[in-house]
């Protein structure tokens, strides 16, 4: 017990000394001299001791010297009697000798390499770990205190937050007075918030409480809620913590909304996105094309491949590599799919399950291929760092920077789908040819090039979908697989042949899913949505949107 | 792909041979005729290859390196690979035919329980010896078994435990989240079980599953978020596979960070850090009884004949290879199935399995030593750090090895598992 006084008094001095700078000198103290000595020896009390002067003494020098200590990389070594310390670097094996390169304990000026035998490791056991700790923590926050990237600032923040230590406040303000990120200045009033709410005088607290529900601070619900219950609480205090939890449970449901319809929204886009390029081949074609999600893994591979091209040859533009994926991988996957059709399907119009058996042949000639040439284990796509952490809107609402990209996305591609069909005189040729492909043969319309491009550009939009897909999941051969019976699912649902239907349909699975998710975890959530696809398709086995007329049976 | 690498493995030996027949005469070729069988039984096609072909070409590289020093009792090993393909059924089919048709002495093999569990009556019914090395959710103890990976008490509950300790940021609150099978449910009522009996409250412990190859973990991450928003929280991650890169991408770009709330991980190994984009992980946590990066010597030259183990005989990924627990264990495994032979000096199944007790090895992770009585391993247990490059910082390591408990004191107190006093699994007197 006195030894955590000793170490949380000798904090509460060093944290206050903050702005004092180090003590950096060229010849040690004596009391350092000590300490180092102490650390040598047997007695548990004075080689902690002797940490938290080395601690104190607020010097990077020294806490790097504790950081090696704390990672078993320091030694003494005991030379014409008198003996120093050393910190040990790389190790390696000469002969049948295990040797070590050595470095100065303090200025880190390279001592030579030794044999390990020469050495003896100074033990850092569990309360040593402890008291060096406490040094290193408190000295890492305030590093990240302030650092450039202003995610790394809060979170240090939200940590003085928790913790709610007396001894912080100075640090927290300080901070507070230099922030200008409105993030990190919400968490830093958060932070000095929960700790005069945990220290301060009365009227502090009534203050800190009303603060916390005015800035919507969800980790002090816990901290309040106490408060409110705390019988020996003035009635000021329980009532501006009564009220301040109100505020929040307001603010909490307000936020779950916003978050449960923009989780709907993103997770509509994903499916939209997977489904478009089916919706077109499968809905205005009429081929069952089981070979969807391989074109979606090869999109996804194709991105795989810029990003290595952009890794080996353009490192420092690395973050553009994303913007050249995603016409390379619409281009790739159009290809194939151009291939696929030119090569076979053609021959196979209008008998829909012998198109099932080739394209699933298909499919499996892609995965294999995929195998053999990336090799069975998933590859690793990187996200730029654009598409990386995330943009917060509102207290406790932090939009993923990827999933607002893939909205936008699919938002696109969706609007290039309809401009592209009702808008130009190749999507009118397209539309005839879905309609009535006799009668637009007759009319000059050449059927087996509408068809070439319709089926590419379908397969495109499938690996345009692949090539998002990487920022949100895994690039491995089998990745089609784990979509395809999600795409089929939202065209179905939709009504094979309508655009609109298959949007609405992913907008609705979307959203339902999230809607119910949070009650029923994702396994039951996933068996609920199947069994109201089911049901659905029940009531109407031709989708949302029924082809109707004359075609209706095409 | 089995045939490429058998292959592969037979002018691996190949060399071997013709290198130890020029290097030491004559009588050694002769000796080198007489051969012992030993079956290896592990997916090499399917679901889990991507995990299980590790393990068959550790298993081979034990199997090599034993072969070039001698083999065992003066007998060569000769390796019989079958392919079950991820299939449970085909497990119990291929292990029927390793022990009937082509009667090996032992099999090194399995991954997931449900093989494990699948094999179980085939060598119970035939008295055969089956190594796994994989950590599981114990529960089990049978006679032709060892299990050379960690029970729950070797890995769950000190990564728990060191989360709770000042140390590791005494966390309160825990969030149990796991892939929907039997070793993550097995493992959070274990986990429940401890935190409840170690004081935590049951609100301060949340539990939740996903499916196989979940990908959108919107909610889940969102509900964490709240569940922490207030500090000490952590999250007890059994997840499976593919569904960590989409887990810990989601956790970090919805503001969650590792200083905060750290996951500790039971399921991601080095092996499976290759094919995932490991900046989105960096920082957080897991609990093994093995890293590539433990220093020692025995672990330095693991990790360097590995790599020459696989750039030599062509394995995808080359000298860029990586070697993580299950690979160790299953290494291991190889060793003390020779040093019981050579000390029961025959390669009989029981007096084997008897040789096995106590038996110890020098392992890349420490020496470690059979259980006396219980066909478990006493190992130790590491926790480590996900750094960029996929590898582990080792931040905790317990002093000396931990007893393996197949049946969990948190769970069944009043069962054991005996095997030199008892019949296997026993009621524990009050």
């Amino acid at each position: 017990m006195r030894y955590r006084l000793v170490v949380l008094l000798s904090l509460v001095a060093w944290l206050a000394a903050a702005a004092a700078g180090h003590a950096a000198t060229t010849a040690p103290s004596p009391e350092v001299t000590q300490a180092l000595a102490d650390l040598v020896g047997e007695d548990a009390d004075r080689r902690e001791a002797a940490v938290t002067v080395l601690g104190q003494a607020r010097d990077p020098k020294w806490l790097q010297f504790l950081r090696a200590l704390r990672d078993g990389g320091v030694y003494a070594r005991t030379r014409a009697g008198t003996t120093e310390l050393v910190v040990g670097g790389t190790k390696a094996t000469r002969g049948d000798q295990d040797v070590i390169d050595i470095v100065g304990a303090y200025d880190r000026e390279p001592l030579g390499t030794v044999p390990l035998a020469e050495l003896k490791e100074v033990p850092a056991d569990r309360r040593l770990r402890l008291t060096i700790k406490s040094f290193v923590d408190a000295d890492e926050t305030r590093a990240q205190l302030a650092d450039p990237d202003p995610a790394v600032r809060r979170g240090a923040a939200v940590k003085l937050g928790n913790q709610a230590e007396i001894a912080a406040v100075a640090t927290v303000e300080a901070a507070l007075q230099k922030e200008t990120d409105r993030w990190v200045r919400h968490a830093l009033t958060e932070a000095l918030g929960l700790i005069r709410l945990a220290h301060g005088s009365r009227e502090q607290r009534v203050a800190a409480a009303r603060t916390l529900g005015e800035i919507h601070s969800g980790s002090a619900r816990e901290a309040l809620g106490r408060l409110a219950a705390d019988p020996g609480a003035s009635p000021a205090e329980r009532h501006a913590a009564t009220q301040a939890i109100r505020r929040l449970e307001r603010w909490s449901l307000l936020t779950t909304t916003v978050e449960t319809v923009f989780q709907g929204a993103s997770l509509a886009s994903i499916l939209l996105l997977m489904a478009l390029g089916l919706a077109i081949v499968f809905g205005l074609m009429g081929v069952i094309n089981m070979a969807h999600g391989e074109l979606m893994a090869l999109g996804a591979y194709a991105t795989f491949v810029v990003q290595n091209w952009f890794r080996a040859t353009w490192p420092d533009r690395f973050d553009l590599y994303f913007g050249v994926a995603l016409p390379v991988s619409f281009l790739v996957a159009a290809a194939v799919g151009l291939v696929l059709e030119r090569g076979v399907i053609r021959f196979l119009y209008g008998r829909p399950l012998e198109t099932l058996l080739l394209t699933w042949g298909a499919s499996l000639i892609i995965q294999q291929g995929l195998r053999l040439w990336f090799g069975a284990a998933n590859v690793d796509v990187s996200s730029p760092s654009w598409l990386s952490g995330g943009v917060p809107v509102m207290v406790d609402v932090t939009l993923p920077y990827n999933r607002v990209f893939i909205i936008g996305l699919a938002t696109v591609s969706v609007a290039a789908t309809y401009w592209l069909l009702f808008r130009t005189s190749a999507g009118l040729r397209i539309r005839a040819v879905t309609q009535n492909r006799a009668m637009s043969s007759c009319l000059g319309v050449r059927a087996g090039v509408v068809d070439a491009t319709t089926f590419a550009f379908g397969a495109g939009l499938a690996g345009l979908a692949g090539c998002a897909l990487t920022q949100i999941g895994n690039v491995g051969p089998s990745l089609g697989q784990n979509y395809i019976v999600d795409s089929f699912m939202v065209v179905v649902t939709g009504g094979v042949g309508k655009l609109a239907g298959t949007i609405l349909a992913a907008a609705g699975l979307g959203g339902l899913t999230k809607g119910i998710e949070p009650a029923f975890g994702a396994v039951f959530g996933k068996v609920a949505i199947l069994v109201g696809v089911i049901l659905f398709l029940q009531r109407r086995p031709a989708g949302l949107f029924a082809t109707r007329g004359r075609n209706a049976e095409a | 792909m089995a045939e490429y690498s058998r292959r592969g493995f037979l002018k691996g030996s190949l060399a071997a041979g013709t290198a130890l027949g020029a290097g030491l005469g004559f009588p050694n070729v002769l000796k080198a005729q007489e051969t012992v069988k030993i079956g290896v039984l592990h997916s090499l096609s399917g679901t889990m290859a991507i995990s299980e072909v590790s393990l068959r070409d550790v298993v081979l590289m034990a199997v090599e390196e034993i072969n070039a020093k001698g083999g065992v009792m003066g007998k060569k090993i000769s390796p019989v690979v079958v392919d079950p393909a991820s299939n449970w059924d085909l497990f119990a089919e291929k292990a029927k035919q390793l022990l009937l048709q082509d009667k090996v002495a032992v099999v090194f093999g399995c991954w997931t329980s449900v093989s494990r569990k699948s094999v179980l009556p085939v060598f119970e019914n035939n008295n055969g010896l089956l190594f796994y090395p994989v950590q599981y959710e114990g529960e089990e103890c049978s006679k032709n078994v060892f299990y050379t990976g960690a029970t729950p008490n070797q890995q769950l509950i000190p990564g728990a435990e060191y989360l709770m300790s000042k140390e590791g940021g005494a966390y309160k609150k825990f969030y149990l989240l796991g892939t929907d099978y039997v070793f993550p449910r097995t493992a959070n009522k274990i986990l429940r079980a401890f935190l409840l009996a170690k004081g935590v409250p049951a609100a301060n412990i949340e539990e939740e599953y996903t499916p196989f190859n979940h990908q959108d973990y919107q909610t889940i991450v969102g509900k964490i978020k709240r569940f922490a928003s207030g500090g000490s929280a952590c999250v007890l991650s059994t997840i499976n596979g593919d569904s960590n890169v989409p887990f810990y991408k989601e956790f970090g770009n919805q503001g969650l960070r590792s200083e905060n709330a750290p996951i500790m991980a039971y399921s991601v190994a080095e092996d499976e850090l290759r094919g995932m984009d490991a900046s989105a992980l960096v920082g957080h946590l897991a609990a093994w009884n093995y890293f590539q990066s433990v220093e020692n010597a025995n672990n330095k030259k693991f990790v360097q004949a590995f790599k020459a183990y696989a750039k030599k005989t062509n394995l995808p990924g080359g000298d860029r290879r990586v070697t993580d627990d299950p690979m160790e264990a299953a290494y291991f495994g190889v060793y003390i199935w020779k040093q019981a032979v050579e000390k029961a000096k025959s390669f009989d199944v029981d007096g084997v399995r008897k040789a096995v007790y106590g038996q110890t090895f020098a392992a890349p992770s420490g020496t470690i030593r059979m259980h006396e009585y219980n066909h478990h391993t006493y190992r130790p247990v590491l926790i480590g750090e996900i750094m960029k490059d996929g590898q582990f910082k080792i931040v905790s390591r317990t002093k000396g090895l931990v007893e393996p408990e197949p049946w969990s004191k948190y769970t069944s107190p009043d069962k054991g598992c005996d095997w030199v006093k008892h019949q296997g699994t026993y009621q524990k007197k009050a």
